[in-house]
């Protein structure tokens, strides 16, 4: 699979241009839905629009090694710039278009960025903004002229009339020297990572890191020429660099840029991607949609889908993973595929897709089964900016919901003692830009970088698993790992809990505060004739508690499964008798517990937890929206859960 | 105020000609009501001329004089340095006349591409066996015309909901097909009644940014009715003022802010 040395006509992205030209010259490279129909451009056609761009810019006086930003919606021309400075050793910063103007400034001003190619007159506005300190860009140039009539061309042109002087110039030669002096060393990309602290770093990849990688992970997967993407995904991601260029060059597949950013679902239902990558939260989306039709939908209609989903549940992953499959449910599959998964496909527009991937924050289980019963090859991978995003990722039959798969081709892993993963392989970064100290930081001497998760590698299978970012796990009294995020996520994959604090760092045994979902339960109860009058009294229910109870026996039995986290698995719990809430400093703004704020204030039932009480009289503090603030008073039942003996489980 | 018929040089750059449309003693009577008393005033090509007054002030009556809907019993209306017989509405849209409704008046059943489709009726020739059959010149046309549509559609940013019915759309949305329905006769002058009634502030931003993207792009010029005091300062280069079917004010937005009868009219005087 990983088939060697990177051949010479291959050793930049431009010369892989080339390669399709001569490969595939009269298919298509690029679509764009442009007033209602689907343009498209063979790679004959990319090839001389690229070259017009990149005379273009010779013209305006672009010079090796400049860093030309690059903004904007999915579209062509952008890719087209990102080549085009390429091919004349100038080195394409895409940044995301809904930065705020000082994220731009920012990123302007450390790459020295001399030249922008940006989608429109919103983002020339933001440009100008982040310009009013020092004016380092020498010349903007913008796709979609629509607002700009009257601004100051100066210093800005169109992309049709860059590539108009382009067309004109007599420097063809020049440039073609400058992409034959190109090597697998040279720069390819800077992207900046987004960073949750601190600067965002720009991140220098390089040919070999771009190639290699693009090449590895098409081979993994199989992708080839006659494959169709959607580029939808911000350009200023590795992710779409990678697919959108990186491999669409490597493998002269098809990039098709939607209409618009509101048409997207639309427009993946035209193209029918053959691959396809989504955050989570897009297929989270799909299913909501299809699920609220489906409630709309008449009794047959909805007695059938309810039928063939309980048995492509059942059957629809093992068939996917070639595992035998009795014949009578072969047939009866079949006849659902007839009947709803190919319509529903289609509706969704993924009846082509061959390999669609996930990845960025966990995948809900029943979600991800969902597509994958249907008979959608849906994986997940694992990876970061500065690996050239691939670390590990899902081989066709080994899938599942709970691990992001095996070391991608070329990738080497290690887990160090603390259980933070480290990985090395060809796309390991080159460095980031004007930052030494970090790149050092980040990077050993041998090539070894730090994730900054920690996960382990499951016996058996290989996979790796990842638990949480490594900072947040802690240690138990006995010296095991602590992953509360681990646990505390694989509560709230169920639709009742809301939220689920776990402690144990430092103790001898974990237990767990959970929130119900008002909404889900509150349904439930409704349907059930379950009466209420109160968050508080709902929290306390009886068969609420059981509801949660089975919930945590059902986590810790899948916690124990691993035996390096089976320590993690909650001996006790309690329903809380409040939201957590922001207002009350429980939570950060973005709904991410704080754990040390909610243990501190609730000191009284964590004791209560520990000391084997069996209810607790409390107090609590609470805020309401317009600031004032009251008490609350509760008597909560505290539960024990099952706890399965990892030993026992390791041995059988 | 220019009162030069020459043209001239906006301080934003754009050129705004001689006058389009000359109003010259208007005079409209609805029975014993004087609904526009022997009110003049121009419009110059390629400027964004903004009406404004107190509700009944006559200024939707004005619009419906301009786009030949109401016939005035006195004045004259001139065009491009002709005077103008009096005639029916379609023979005015054919003169590159094109409007907006205050209340929203699509056709709400069809989807917002027939909407705007019909916006270019005044620019479909073949008869209509030949549509019928969709032979020839029909098809060519009917080519030419989605070509037109999809234009705007891209212009007004509506791709997404091209195929769907305008019954279903929220407010601010078709109000938005309302002006690309209008934009697709390609009027020389475009009379937008009220377009950012009921909006919120972020639909009146983007609907004043598509009328000067209008007007900057297409050079058409545009006569507009709004009730928003901010928008009409900010976008239109002259403004007529009305109240009680007279005129009180014409000028530059600062010219008219400061004239005392416009203060008089919209915060009320006492009357001793």
């Amino acid at each position: 699979m990983n088939s060697g040395a990177i051949g010479d006509d291959a050793r930049s992205i431009p010369h892989l241009l080339a390669r399709n030209v001569a490969r595939h010259g009269d298919k298509p490279a690029y679509r764009e839905k442009e007033f209602g129909i689907w343009q498209s451009w063979t790679w004959a056609q990319a090839a001389e629009e690229i070259d017009a761009f990149a005379l273009g810019l010779l013209e305006l006086g672009a010079q090796v090694g400049d860093h030309i930003a690059i903004t904007g919606r999915n579209r062509p021309a952008l890719y087209w710039a990102m080549v085009a400075a390429q091919k004349i050793g100038c080195i394409p910063v895409p940044l995301y278009q809904d930065a705020a103007v000082e994220e731009i400034a920012y990123a302007l001003d450390h790459a020295g960025a001399r030249f922008a190619v940006v989608g429109d007159q919103e983002m020339v506005d933001k440009l100008i903004d982040a310009q009013a300190g020092n004016m380092t860009l020498k010349h903007v140039i913008y796709v979609d002229g629509r607002g700009l009539r009257r601004y100051d061309h100066t210093a800005m042109s169109s992309f049709a009339d860059t590539q108009a002087a382009g067309r004109a110039s007599a420097r063809r030669a020049e440039m073609e020297a400058l992409t034959q002096a190109r090597t697998l060393d040279d720069t390819c990309v800077m992207l900046y990572t987004s960073g949750t602290t601190g600067r965002p770093k720009g991140v220098v990849l390089s040919n070999r890191n771009v190639i290699a990688t693009s090449r590895n992970s098409a081979e993994f997967d199989r992708l080839r020429a006659g494959d169709e993407v959607l580029a939808y995904l911000p350009m200023a991601w590795v992710g779409d660099f990678i697919f959108s260029i990186g491999q669409a060059m490597w493998t002269g597949f098809c990039v098709n840029c939607p209409e618009s950013p509101d048409t997207m679902l639309t427009d993946l239902r035209e193209i029918g991607p053959t691959y396809f990558f989504a955050p989570p939260r897009v297929f989270e989306t799909q299913l909501t949609t299809v699920m609220i039709r489906m409630e709309d939908a008449g009794r047959i209609k909805k007695a059938m889908f309810d039928h063939y989903m309980a048995l492509a549940r059942r059957v629809g992953p093992d068939l996917l993973d070639r595992k035998p499959v009795g014949l009578l449910d072969r047939i009866r599959y079949r006849l659902g595929d007839l009947l709803v998964y190919g319509p529903l496909k289609n509706t969704l527009g993924l009846s082509r897709v061959r390999v669609g991937y996930t990845a960025g924050e966990a995948i809900g289980p029943e979600i991800f089964d969902f597509y994958r019963s249907l008979g959608i090859n849906l994986k997940q991978l694992y990876g970061q900016t500065e690996a050239t995003v691939f670390i590990t990722q899902q081989p066709d039959g080994e899938v599942r919901s709970d691990t992001v798969g095996v070391p991608s081709p070329g990738v080497e892993l290690r887990i160090d003692d603390r259980g933070e993963v480290f990985y090395r392989s060809p796309g390991t970064f080159e460095a980031y830009y004007k930052n030494p100290e970090s790149t050092a930081s980040t990077k050993d001497p041998d090539g070894w970088v730090a994730t900054g998760d920690a996960g382990f590698i499951e016996e058996g299978s290989g996979h790796l698993r990842i638990i949480d970012r490594a900072k947040d796990v802690g240690k138990m009294a006995d010296g095991a790992m602590f992953a509360p995020k681990y646990v505390e996520n694989k509560l709230k994959f169920y639709p009742n809990i809301l939220e689920a604090v776990v402690f144990g760092a430092g103790r001898d045994r974990c237990v767990a505060f959970i929130n119900i979902d008002l909404n889900a339960v509150g349904n439930w109860a409704e349907r059930n004739n379950i009466a209420y009058s109160s968050y508080q009294e709902l929290s306390q229910h009886p068969r609420v508690l059981d509801q949660v109870a089975d919930h945590v026996n059902a986590v810790n039995a899948s916690v124990a499964q691993d035996p390096m986290l089976a320590a993690c698995q909650i001996h006790r719990f309690l329903v809380l008798h409040k939201e957590l809430d922001a207002d009350d400093g429980e939570m950060t703004r973005t709904r991410k517990v704080r754990r040390a704020v909610v243990g501190d204030k609730f000191n009284d039932l964590v004791t209560a937890l520990y000391d084997g009480s069996d209810t607790i009289a409390t107090e609590t503090e609470v805020t309401y929206e317009d600031g004032r603030k009251g008490k609350l008073r509760a008597t909560l039942d505290i539960r024990d859960a099952v706890v399965v003996n990892a030993a026992r489980m390791a041995a059988e | 105020m220019k009162d030069t018929v020459d043209s001239y040089v906006t301080e934003d750059g754009r050129t705004i000609g001689g006058v389009m449309m000359d109003m010259r003693g208007i005079t409209l009577r609805f029975g014993g009501v004087e609904a526009i008393k022997d009110i003049s005033f121009d419009i110059r090509e390629g400027e964004i001329r903004a009406i404004i007054g107190p509700n009944g002030a006559g200024k939707s009556s004005m619009l419906n004089v301009i786009s030949g809907f109401y016939h005035p019993q006195e004045g004259e209306v001139w065009f491009r340095g002709e005077k103008r017989p009096p005639m029916k509405p379609y023979q005015v849209a054919r003169q590159g006349i094109a409007r907006t409704f205050q209340n929203i008046a699509l056709f709400e059943g069809m989807s917002v591409l027939d909407n705007i489709m019909t916006g270019r009726l005044t620019h479909m020739k073949s008869g209509m066996l030949a549509q019928a059959l969709w032979m020839g010149k029909a098809e060519r046309e009917e080519t030419e015309n989605r070509e037109a549509v999809e234009r705007i559609i891209d212009f007004l940013e509506i791709q997404a909901i091209r195929k769907t019915p305008v019954s279903r759309l929220p407010y601010g949305l078709k109000k938005r097909v309302e002006l690309a329905r209008a934009l697709a006769a390609e009027p020389k002058l475009l009379l937008l009644d009220e377009p950012m009634a009921g909006m919120n502030v972020e639909e009146k931003e983007d609907m004043s940014r598509y009328i000067l993207d209008v007007n900057d792009e297409f050079g058409t010029t545009v006569a507009l009715i709004e009730h928003d005091m901010g928008v009409v300062m900010d976008i239109s280069d002259r403004v007529v003022v009305m109240d009680y079917g007279r005129k009180i004010g014409d000028g530059t937005p600062s010219e008219v802010r400061n004239n005392q009868d416009v203060i008089d009219a919209y915060l009320g005087v006492a009357h001793d």
